[in-house]
């Protein structure tokens, strides 16, 4: 299993596309710590950053990156190697890959600029944003053979996470105001991978707004340690249920 | 009749003579373990009027002392008072009282009495002066008492955390007092820190209220007092002032008063008044204002806070000018559509204009409610949503065309860069 996993990875690194990505994200994280007055703020825009941009080409990448090494992957299956492990390596490489690409570019600026608490949730927030979108472009990938059908689920699954879900709520929100809303947000906000993330770094950012109101309630769920660890512990959820489900539709399936 | 009105006058003469005679040669009694007296109350009541009581340092387990003549009582060498939970320490019922130097402490909470370290009862010129008290119910408490100085007192109670409002009394507690002076004390661990009800033509300034369950500082019913140099941090619900006109608050510091229901400064009901030079700091709301006119409101610092401002539509002819407002999540929030008040001239950081002219005013008018803001005070749980991307997108399209958000609560002239109060006076003389 490693031993694929090496390969993808050096795959992945020689095509130069998560290198670039890397410098990219290591010249924008720069440039916000340098440009902005506080550290504080150059947070607040990485956060922007991490909860778009990386889900976007986490999700693209992978996608791509499936469809381009089926005939590797093809290759493999014809080998007396378990299925189940082809499909966890593969996955492993890229989301590794795209992984560390994000901890270089952005986790070191944050540790020499701006090193704190919120600075590491939005770090671990990233990290598993990244696992969570390419577990999402596998179930993409493997619920269809054709290529662009696949790249357009994994961009409206992008779409429906980074926009119109919050735009969604934020509609039942408004449109039921005379109810108590709290728990439903809660449980709302848990749906959405991103949403939870950005909870996560927010509770350490605006806390002065967000011990106000029902601010306060969410600050004792999700401000506690406990809470923080329920919240990574979605999290890793959204991992695991993208990508078992796609692995026993990949391990079952007709190539 | 004549002959009436001079008998007063003659009758009034003698008596303050005689009174400023007796605090000329007024002699000194002295109380300590090996004294003449040994305890504080019999001091008092031998003790002639404008007579000194000095207290040598020790420990007396007294209380119920009650002093009513004119009399210093003076502490030397950090001399403490216990009341050892059984009532009252001080009470003053007679005018020109000064204590001083004394540490009081221990009095029970007492539902039906009130009972306080040092009570003053419809009296004036009483002075309170450099006293440490500890673990009371009431720390100083002044009724019906005019021209009255609490000077460098340290009230400290207890960690209030958990505790009933209704448990705990008030640090400095004034109540029909006019023309008092309360100034650097250090007051914590009370209800209020610093509670004035009924209270004219004062001066509080230089204190250091904190920890306190509800309010740093509360006061109603108190026209014409100047707040100054004041520090109000960490109290359960800041501080909160009502039903009052005339006020001058400024140079005080009100910083990390969080909670559902806190406030840096809580105005209900306040007119005419002026805010100056005021530093609100990591507040959940720094200034929530209700009912309150003709307000001017300049040259202070909202940095951190959750809300700047919070300004309810029953208010009108308020004025906000020269204000930094620096990394709030929210700059104003209001609840309605109708704004009556007017901003200018103040720096923004979430401003994103642009200057033409280089005269440091951007030339495109900002608006500080943003559609967000509207919502969160429609829908308290939409908070969670704060900086989405889709949040942010709803209030740039509502920026370019503004639909909800009030029209006419917008600063036409906000600055471009951030103001220093102290060495930007040119600029502000020049955009005056």
């Amino acid at each position: 299993m490693s031993k694929i996993i090496k390969y993808v990875f050096y795959d992945i690194i020689r095509n130069k596309i998560v290198l670039a990505y890397t410098l990219f994200l290591l010249l924008l994280s720069i440039g916000l710590f340098n440009l902005g007055g506080s550290p504080d703020k150059a947070v607040l825009s990485l956060l922007n950053l991490v909860l778009l941009t990386v889900p976007l080409i986490s999700i693209v990448f992978a996608t791509t990156h499936f469809y381009n090494s089926y005939e590797f992957i093809e290759l493999l299956v014809a080998q007396p190697i378990n299925r189940k492990k082809i499909f966890m390596s593969e996955y492993l490489g890229v989301a590794g890959s795209l992984s560390g690409a994000f901890i270089v570019g952005v986790g070191v600026p944050v540790l020499l600029f701006g090193a704190s608490l919120t600075g590491f949730y939005l770090l671990l927030t990233g990290v598993f944003i990244t696992f969570i979108f390419v577990a999402l472009a596998f179930l993409a990938s493997v619920i269809t053979r054709d290529k662009a059908k696949g790249i357009g689920i994994a961009l409206l699954l992008w779409f429906y996470f980074a926009l119109i879900y919050d735009g969604i709520v934020l509609f039942i929100l408004y449109a039921f105001a005379d109810y108590p809303l709290e728990n439903a947000t809660l449980a709302m906000t848990a749906m959405n991978p991103v949403d939870l993330g950005r909870i996560i770094v927010l509770l350490n950012l605006d806390v002065s707004a967000l011990m106000g109101y029902t601010g306060a309630l969410y600050k004792s769920i999700l401000g506690s340690l406990w809470g923080i660890g329920l919240a990574f512990g979605l999290l890793l959820l959204w991992i695991l249920v993208p990508i078992l489900s796609s692995r026993s539709i990949f391990s079952k399936r007709d190539l | 009749m004549k002959d009436l009105n001079k008998l007063y006058f003659t009758l009034c003469t003698l008596a303050v003579l005689s009174l400023k005679v007796n605090v000329t040669f007024g002699d000194t009694l002295k109380v300590c373990k090996t004294c003449d007296y040994t305890s504080v109350k019999q001091a008092v009541k031998q003790a002639k009027p404008g007579e000194t009581v000095l207290i040598e340092s020790g420990v007396y387990q007294e209380y119920g002392i009650e002093i009513n003549k004119p009399l210093t009582v003076l502490g030397r060498n950090n001399p403490v008072i216990d009341g050892n939970y059984k009532g009252q320490i001080f009470t003053v019922t007679a005018s020109n009282v000064t204590i001083e130097g004394l540490t009081i402490k221990n009095i029970a909470t007492s539902y039906r009495h009130d009972d306080a370290a040092i009570r003053v009862v419809e009296q004036s010129n009483v002075r309170i002066l450099n006293n440490t008290i500890l673990n009371t119910f009431f720390g100083i408490y002044l009724q019906y008492s005019d021209n009255c100085v609490v000077k460098g007192n340290v009230v400290t109670g207890k960690d209030v955390t958990g505790l009933n409002e209704s448990s705990l009394g008030n640090a400095i507690h004034l109540w029909y007092c006019d023309n008092a002076v309360i100034s650097n004390n250090k007051v914590k661990g009370h209800r209020d820190g610093i509670y004035l009800e009924f209270v004219k033509d004062s001066e509080v300034k230089n204190n250091l209220s904190q920890h306190n369950l509800r309010y740093g500082l509360h006061f109603m019913f108190s026209d014409r007092n100047v707040y100054t140099h004041n520090i109000f941090r960490e109290n359960g619900a800041g501080v909160a002032v009502m039903y009052t006109r005339d006020i001058r608050m400024e140079h005080n510091t009100f910083e990390n008063n969080w909670g559902a229901a806190a406030y840096g400064l809580l105005l209900k009901d306040i007119s005419n008044s002026v805010i100056y030079n005021n530093r609100f700091s990591r507040n959940t709301t720094a200034i929530y204002m209700e009912s309150s006119s003709r307000l001017d409101i300049q040259r202070n610092n909202f940095d951190r806070n959750g809300w700047a401002v919070r300004l309810l539509s029953s208010c009108t002819d308020d004025v906000f000018k020269f204000n930094n407002f620096t990394g709030n999540s929210f700059d104003v929030s209001t609840n309605s559509d109708s704004q009556l008040n007017h901003f200018e001239n103040n720096y923004w950081d979430k401003y994103s204009g642009y200057d033409l002219n280089k005269d440091q005013v951007g030339d495109v008018p900002y608006r500080p409610v943003s559609l967000y803001s509207m919502l969160v005070e429609r829908v308290p749980p939409s908070v969670m949503f704060m900086r989405s991307f889709m949040v942010d997108m709803l209030d740039n399209i509502e920026k370019v065309l503004p639909s909800f958000i009030p029209e006419n609560l917008v600063d036409e002239k906000p600055l471009m860069s951030k103001i220093d109060h102290d060495n930007d006076r040119k600029l502000a003389q020049v955009l005056r």
